[in-house]
């Protein structure tokens, strides 16, 4: 291959100011970067109402906002955590990380790219402009069931809810595809798929999902808009249609996007553990066809939210939600395995790693108790549910996002983030965390339901309400040092170098932050840990 | 590629890229308009799977009686005003949906043989083809309007039951996908035109054709669902 040399008068290369040249780019770190940023920032937005519900529950009684405002809090609080935090910080991950991992000089179609990064802002500003439109934002729950996301019972926030929602969906479908090609067409040499580090496994899997079942949320968002607004019957049982038609849908969607927000956030912990471990992790073909098990069993599972609808086959949605503990499991020892006896460096990623097995281990052992059909039909609609999926997506997905934000901080920056702030954050976020959502299965037991504003005080629910908003609190405080410790060390953070982890993946193989073109020179690839071999000599090196 | 990575320097990354294009399997742009009907396939799939729920659970009050029936024979007998088999309807209005849905099959097969055309490095039959295809695809969509302006005269609308709910939304998020596919042959066209494809670069006519080929096995399933079957 011939060498080219750069023209530094050409045109394309004329600096323009940076604001514009990050508006305008097509790089995939710096959409990476932008799509951390998005996130973060409807994180913050989401957190704000959560504590607004918090702080209504503390006490029986309406202290602080209307019951329509509350329902408002948790409609809007539960989208933006779930379609503007979750979904997209962790393509914002694989954004930034995917293409350097295999090799790549960006991803395959970088304007499509940049286009779906700005559709999410547009999505989540137009679902978030329905609070200034009379009757508010949308108010039926996230998952927005008729009738009463029906035109009879809501307003405009919920016509704004589905078209800011259709455009956050074309742009994770838009990014799915980006993804596919990338991985499968844009490796570098030697970077065979069982040599992929499992972060780009997981991203792969997670693809596939979004292509396959974000179209079918697509196709119930527009259901409930032409029922709404051009007179339509899909879900109006009087004329004809079907209500549980939309729960079917949606949940086709919806409960592969569970997978679609932990998958990822399972590649992170994979990545981190073996680093801080000084060990390979432990059973990579396993882990891999674990994690494409659990997309596959994803697709047979939506109705275990159904099962009181008594419209749905209990025993086949049960068994198969039964039977994804499988791969889980599989995926839980191996992560065991790959600290066992490990050179452990509890560095700040390692221990959000480590808060991450202990909660998603929570998180998915009271998950299998809902699974079990008798006992689902007790703690439908309780805290219970609340309880157990913020232990999977906060427990799990949020502390894998910030096990991934300390550990790739150097790379994106240059910098460390401080170790003494971080190590501050987690504990503040695990004692809050736990404080928060812990009571909520006794709260859940003890048959408190969710979605309500107010709750007699002969309920008994008083006392661990307030210590549930109390631990809210805590994780709110636990973000300030971390938005400290973002902004000192971007100023004056210890300065990285290429490789400050001595990492396995070649991410760490390129200077911090990475050169636009990513890679003046590749190690050879010879495993899934090229830079290990590399720096140990396992190769020859040009 | 070559076996030597240090090779990969600053501008020839780019070069890397553009080579696993052509070192075999197929093309960027191809594999992602595959990925993306994959998509369109299952966002169909959800409007079907609403329609054939729907279907199945129809019922109908004759004699006092709730009745299966399908298509509904009340406020009017759609079965009667959809019948793709009789040139006029019963007011006297001409039925053209047989024939745009020849034509749509037929232009894919014109698509197909600008493809094979541009294959062959033959430009002149291709632009030809192309042209061809283009305009049976306006076509298409001319008569779909038209037909909807006579079922909706006939007292077929979006709220004449579940039936018109669903017909209008599959026959119309179809149309919107035969314009899209118009649209970007109209750009092959065009590109075309310009001398822009030859046999070794066509990847976006290959990408597109299959785009519409997918918009004509759509509407071949929509034509049976809805008024075959």
């Amino acid at each position: 291959m011939a060498t080219t040399t750069l023209h530094p008068a050409a045109p394309a290369y004329r600096s323009r100011s940076t604001l514009y040249d990050w508006l305008t780019t097509t790089d995939h770190k710096k959409i990476g970067i932008m799509y951390l940023i998005n996130s973060l920032m409807f994180f913050v937005a989401g957190g704000i109402l959560a504590l607004v519900v918090r702080v209504e529950l503390a006490q029986p009684g309406l202290q602080i906002v209307s019951e329509e405002f509350y329902n408002q809090a948790f409609t809007m609080h539960a989208s933006f955590m779930l379609f503007l935090f979750i979904i997209p910080i962790l393509a914002g991950f694989g954004n930034y990380i995917v293409p350097l991992m295999i090799g790549a000089p960006d991803m395959a179609f970088p304007r499509i790219n940049a286009l779906s990064l700005w559709l999410l802002p547009l999505g989540g500003l137009l679902m978030a402009s329905g609070f200034f439109v009379s009757g508010g934002a949308a108010a039926a729950g996230w998952t927005e069931y008729p009738p009463l996301s029906g035109a009879k019972f809501s307003g405009t926030g919920t016509d704004l809810w589905i078209m800011g929602l259709t455009l956050i969906g074309t742009s994770s479908i838009l990014g799915a595809i980006n993804f596919l090609v990338t991985i499968f067409k844009m490796r570098a040499p030697g970077m065979t798929l069982f040599r992929m580090p499992v972060m780009v496994w997981t991203v792969l899997v997670t693809s596939i999902l979004v292509l396959m079942a974000t179209p079918v949320l697509t196709s119930a968002l527009i259901m409930l808009f032409i029922d709404r607004n051009y007179g339509g019957h899909f879900f109006d049982p009087n004329n004809g249609g079907n209500a549980i038609l939309y729960q079917n849908v949606f949940w086709f969607y919806s409960h592969p996007a569970v997978y679609i927000m932990i998958l990822p956030a399972m590649g992170i912990i994979s990545e981190v553990l073996p680093v801080f471990s000084r060990k390979p992790l432990f059973g990579y073909k396993a882990f891999v066809f674990a994690t494409v098990g659990i997309g596959a069993l994803g697709f047979s599972v939506w109705a275990h939210h159904m099962f009181t609808t008594g419209a749905v086959f209990l025993p086949f949605f049960s068994l198969m939600t039964f039977l994804i503990a499988v791969p889980t499991g599989v995926k839980m020892f191996n992560w065991i395995a790959t600290l066992w006896r490990g050179q452990l460096t509890f560095a700040t990623p390692l221990l959000f790693a480590t808060g991450f097995l202990m909660l998603f281990l929570i998180g998915g052992l009271n998950g299998a108790f809902s699974a079990a059909v008798p006992v689902d039909f007790a703690l439908h609609d309780t805290y219970w549910v609340v309880a157990h999926l913020h232990y999977v997506l906060f427990g799990g997905s949020v502390f894998g996002v910030f096990a991934g934000i300390y550990y790739w901080f150097p790379k994106m920056t240059g910098r460390m983030l401080d170790e003494g702030l971080g190590k501050l954050q987690f504990v503040l976020m695990f004692i809050g965390f736990n404080l928060t959502f812990f009571p909520m299965h006794q709260l859940g037991l003890a048959g408190m339901p969710r979605r309500i504003a107010d709750y007699a005080a002969s309920t008994g629910w008083s006392e661990l309400n307030t210590v549930a908003t109390i631990g809210g609190f805590i994780i709110a405080a636990s973000m300030l040092p971390f938005f400290w410790n973002v902004l000192v060390s971007l100023r004056s953070g210890k300065v990285a170098g290429d490789d400050p982890w001595e990492a396995n993946t070649l991410e760490w193989a390129t200077s911090s932050p990475p050169p636009p073109y990513n890679f003046d020179h590749l190690p050879e690839i010879r495993s899934e840990r090229p830079v290990f071999d590399a720096r140990h000599g396992r190769t020859t090196n040009h | 590629m070559t076996a030597n990575p240090s090779a990969l320097t600053t501008a020839d990354t780019h070069h890397a890229a553009a080579d696993t294009h052509g070192s075999g399997g197929i093309g960027n742009p191809v594999l992602g308009m595959l990925l993306f009907i994959t998509s369109e396939v299952m966002f169909f799939a959800g409007l079907f799977a609403a329609y054939f729920s729907i279907r199945a659970g129809y019922t109908q009050i004759i004699n006092n009686v709730p009745t299966h029936v399908w298509p509904p024979t009340q406020p009017i007998d759609f079965a009667k005003l959809l019948n793709p088999f009789q040139l006029f309807t019963e007011s006297g209005a001409l039925n053209v949906i047989l024939p745009a849905t020849i034509l749509l099959v037929i232009s894919s097969f014109t698509c197909q043989m600008a493809v094979h055309a541009i294959r062959n490095d033959n430009r002149t039959s291709f632009v030809r083809n192309m042209a061809v295809t283009v305009t049976l695809g306006i076509t298409f969509l001319l008569l779909q309007a038209f037909d909807y302006s006579v079922l909706m005269h006939e007292g077929l609308n979006m709220g004449s039951t579940t039936f018109g709910t669903t017909y209008f939304t599959l026959t119309g998020f179809h149309g919107a996908h035969v314009f899209g596919g118009v649209l970007m042959l109209s750009v092959v066209l065009y590109r075309g035109m310009a001398g822009q494809f030859s046999a070794k670069h066509h990847d976006m006519v290959e990408a597109t054709s299959l785009y519409w080929h997918f918009v004509d096995v759509v509407w071949i399933l929509l034509f049976m669902t809805l008024y075959v079957l």
